[in-house]
C-alpha cells in the first residue's frame, strides 16, 4: 500500500499546478458548504429557539382529537344512518378532574406543568371598553413554564397571590388606557358580572397584540369571575428538553385523553418550511462539491492518459489491475483530504467574517450578530461528502487505467 | 537440461472483421540458462510470440508450461504474480518511470514483491546498477541518461526480483553499436555466468551470433530454414 501511495504522490507532485487547481476546487467547495450551512442552520436554530422560548412546549386543552361518535353510529357502525334534530350533549367546558391529571403530568420527569383557565372579558376604564383575554394562573407554577416573569416591567406575578383582586396587564394596554400600577379597572364577564380589579403587575413581551389583550389574575379569582368553579381549560407544560415534546405529548394524550399539542405540532407548517429550506440548501452546497469534484476527475483522467505507458510497464512487471486502480483512487483521496483540511480552514475563516457582520434592526435598540451554527455535524457532513465525491471522481479514470492491457501499449509503441 | 519453458502449439489470433493470425502453431522448449535469439522479417510475429512466452498475452490455442506450471488457464492476477517472481522484461524502449530515479526504478519490482526490507531492496538495486556500470548514475532521472545507460537500467530492473527468464524485445534496436555490444555482452554473461535464461527478439546479427540458439520466425511460424540476410553468406 505504501508503494501505491508513493507512486500516487509522485504523480501528484510531478504536476503541481494542475494538482493545485483541482485542490482549490475542493477547498472552495468545502468552505462554501461550511459557511452556507452554518448560516442557514444558525438562523434556523435561532428561529426555533425563539419559537421554543415563546410558546408552551406542550399545551393540554379541553378538547379531544376526534369528535365523539353519536350513540346511534356506535350501534350501527357500518350502516348509512341519517340523524335529525340531534341535540348535542352540552358539556361544561374545561378539563375534567384536572387536579389528578396535573398530578399525573407532574409525576413525569424533567418537566413543569401549570394550570390555566382562560376566558374572554371586557375591560372598562374611564368609560372606554376593550376586549381582553383573562387567564387565571397559579403564579408559582406559571413562572416555571413561561418567560412572563422576565417580561414584568412593574410589580410581580407574586402580588397576584397576595392580592386576590389583583390583575396583571400588558404595557400596551396600560399606555392606551393611561393606567398605572395600583389603578383600578372594571372587568366584565360574558354573563354580566362586573368586578373592579387592581393593577399589580405590568408586563411587556414585545408582541404588540399580546401586550394589548392578555391579562392575568389568580386562578381562583378567574374561576369565580368566569363562573367556572374548580375548572381549568389548559395545562401548560414546559420540558427540560423541548425536542422530546412530541413523544411526551403523545404519552400524556394517551393517558389522560385530552388533546396534548406539542410546539412541533402546533408549528408544523413552519417546521415543514424549514425542512424544505434545508433540503434546498444542502442540495445547492452538495452540488458545489460535485462540481468541484469534476476538477479531480479531470486531473486524474489526465494523469491516467499521460501514464498509460507507465501503467503498461507496471502491469507487465507484475502489478495487478487493482494496484493500478488503487494508485489513482489514492490520488483522488489525497486531493480530497488535503482539500478538506484547507477547506475547513477557509470555511472557518468565512464563518469568522460572517460572525463579525452586525445587523441593525430599526425597531430594536441593540444590533444583532448573524446567528451561526458551529456544530461538528456539518463539518463531518462536508468532509464525508467531499471525500465521497473526490473518490467517486477518481474511481472512473482509475478503473479505466486499471483496464489498460500492456500488450496493447507495447504493440503500439514498438 | 530440463525445460524451464515449454510452449506447445501456440496460436494467437486477433478476432475482428478480418481475423489476423499473429502466431501460428509455435512449439518451443527453452532450457534453463539458455540464450535464445528470435529472428525473422518485420511483421512476422516475433513480438507477439514474446508476449505469449512472457505471459503478457494469452494464446488463442496451445499451452505454456512455465517452471512446471501450466499457466494456460491462469487468471490475470495469477499471471501478474508469475511475471513478478519469475520473469523480467527489457523492451526496445526503456519504459522507465520518468518521475523516479534510476535507483527507485530498479527498486520498484522488489517493493511490489515485498520479500525484502526497503533498505535491502535499495542495497540490491544499487548493487545491480553498480554491476552494470551505473554506480555514478543511480540517483539521476532516466531522462538524464544516454540510451545505452537507460537500457542498462532497464536490464537492472528486469533482474530485480532474480527472475528465471529475461525476455527482451529488440533490446539493442535503438542503440549505437558500442552500446549494443555492451548490452549484448551483459545478456550473454547473465546466461553464462548467472544461469539466467534469455529469450531475445533481435534484428542484430552480432547479437544473434552471441546466442546459444537462433529461431527463425516467418508469418507466425517457426521456419528452420530461415537465415537472416545479415547472417547469410
Ligand atoms: N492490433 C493489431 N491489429 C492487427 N494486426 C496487428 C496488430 N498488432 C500486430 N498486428 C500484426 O501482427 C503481425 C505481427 O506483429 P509483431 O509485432 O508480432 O511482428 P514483429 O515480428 O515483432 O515485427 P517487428 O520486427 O517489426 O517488430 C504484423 O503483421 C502486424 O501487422
Ligand atoms: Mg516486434
Amino acid at each position: 500500500m505504501t508503494l501505491n501511495l508513493s507512486i500516487a504522490m509522485t504523480h501528484l507532485l510531478a504536476r503541481k499546478r494542475q494538482t493545485a487547481v483541482s485542490l482549490s476546487g475542493i477547498v472552495l467547495g468545502v468552505a462554501f458548504f461550511l459557511a452556507v450551512a452554518s448560516l442557514m442552520r444558525g438562523s434556523e436554530l435561532d428561529f426555533i429557539e425563539r419559537l421554543i422560548d415563546t410558546s408552551p412546549h406542550i399545551t393540554v386543552s379541553d378538547e379531544y382529537r376526534s369528535a365523539d361518535l353519536q350513540p346511534v353510529r356506535m350501534r350501527f357502525p357500518k350502516a348509512a344512518v341519517e340523524l335529525r334534530s340531534v341535540k348535542p350533549q352540552t358539556e361544561v367546558r374545561g378539563i375534567r378532574g384536572w387536579q389528578q391529571k396535573m398530578d399525573f403530568i407532574d409525576s413525569l420527569a424533567d418537566l413543569q406543568v401549570a394550570p390555566v383557565l382562560t376566558g374572554s372579558v371586557v375591560l372598562t376604564f374611564a368609560g372606554r371598553n376593550q376586549g381582553a383575554t383573562l387567564s387565571g394562573i397559579v403564579p408559582e407554577r406559571m413562572k416555571e413554564v413561561s418567560t412572563i416573569e422576565d417580561d414584568i416591567m412593574a410589580g410581580s406575578l407574586d402580588e397576584l397571590a397576595a392580592n386576590p383582586n389583583g390583575i396583571a396587564i400588558g404595557q400596551a394596554l396600560a399606555e392606551r388606557f393611561d393606567l398605572e400600577m395600583g389603578d383600578n379597572l372594571n372587568v366584565s364577564t360574558p354573563d354580566g358580572t362586573v368586578r373592579a380589579m387592581k393593577i399589580v403587575g405590568i408586563f411587556r413581551t414585545g408582541n404588540a397584540n399580546y401586550d394589548e389583550s392578555q391579562t392575568f389574575t389568580l386562578l381562583k379569582r378567574a374561576q369565580l369571575l368566569l363562573n367556572r368553579p374548580n375548572r381549568v381549560n389548559r395545562l401548560i407544560i414546559q420540558l427540560e428538553n423541548p425536542y422530546r415534546a412530541r413523544e411526551v405529548a403523545s404519552l400524556i394524550e394517551q393517558r389522560i385523553g385530552y388533546k396534548a399539542l406539542s410546539w412541533l405540532e402546533a408549528n408544523e407548517d413552519i417546521m415543514a418550511v424549514l425542512t424544505v429550506r434545508n433540503t434546498i440548501m444542502y442540495s445547492v452546497v452538495a452540488a458545489i462539491l460535485v462540481v468541484a469534484s469534476f476538477g479531480i476527475y479531470n486531473t486524474i483522467s489526465t494523469i491516467v492518459m499521460e501514464k498509460t505507458r507507465d501503467i503498461a510497464i507496471m502491469k507487465s512487471m507484475g502489478f495487478h489491475a487493482r494496484d493500478i486502480r488503487r494508485i489513482f483512487v489514492i490520488e483522488g483521496l489525497v486531493l480530497g483530504l488535503i482539500g478538506i483540511v484547507f477547506g475547513i480552514v477557509l470555511g472557518l475563516g468565512l464563518m469568522w467574517i460572517l460572525g463579525q457582520v452586525e445587523i441593525k434592526v430599526p425597531e430594536m435598540a441593540d444590533s444583532e450578530r448573524l446567528p451561526l451554527y458551529y456544530g461538528l455535524d456539518q463539518f463531518i457532513l462536508a468532509a464525508v461528502f467531499a471525500l465521497l465525491s473526490s473518490v467517486g471522481a477518481s474511481y472512473f479514470p482509475a478503473r479505466k487505467g486499471a483496464r489498460v492491457q500492456p500488450v496493447d501499449i507495447l504493440r503500439g509503441a514498438a | 537440461m530440463s525445460a524451464l519453458l515449454v510452449a506447445e502449439d501456440l496460436r494467437r489470433e486477433l478476432s475482428g472483421e478480418v481475423p489476423v493470425v499473429l502466431v501460428d502453431g509455435v512449439s518451443l522448449n527453452v532450457g534453463s540458462g539458455e540464450f535464445i535469439a528470435i529472428m525473422g522479417p518485420s511483421g512476422s510475429g516475433k513480438s507477439s510470440l514474446l508476449y505469449l512466452l512472457g505471459l503478457l498475452d494469452l494464446p488463442t490455442e496451445g499451452s505454456i508450461l512455465l517452471d512446471g506450471e501450466n499457466v494456460s488457464h491462469f487468471s490475470e492476477d495469477e499471471l501478474a504474480d508469475r511475471r513478478l517472481r519469475k520473469l523480467g522484461f527489457v523492451f526496445q524502449f526503456h519504459f522507465l518511470l520518468a518521475e523516479f530515479s534510476c535507483l527507485q526504478n530498479v527498486t520498484l519490482p522488489m517493493r511490489k514483491l515485498g520479500d525484502l526490507m526497503p533498505e535491502q531492496a535499495q542495497a540490491r538495486a544499487a548493487q545491480l546498477l553498480g554491476d552494470l556500470g551505473l554506480a555514478n548514475h543511480m540517483h539521476k532521472r532516466p531522462s538524464q541518461l544516454s540510451g545505452g545507460q537507460r537500457q542498462r537500467v532497464a536490464i537492472a530492473r528486469a533482474l530485480a526480483n532474480d527472475p528465471l527468464i529475461i525476455l527482451a524485445d529488440e533490446p539493442t534496436g535503438n542503440l549505437d553499436s558500442a552500446s549494443s555490444a555492451m548490452v549484448r555482452d551483459i545478456l550473454r554473461q547473465l546466461a553464462s555466468d548467472m544461469g539466467k535464461t534469455i529469450i531475445a527478439v533481435t534484428h542484430d546479427a552480432s547479437f544473434a551470433r552471441a546466442a546459444d540458439r537462433r529461431i527463425g520466425l516467418v508469418d507466425g511460424k517457426i521456419d528452420p530454414q530461415w537465415v537472416p540476410p545479415t547472417l547469410a553468406g
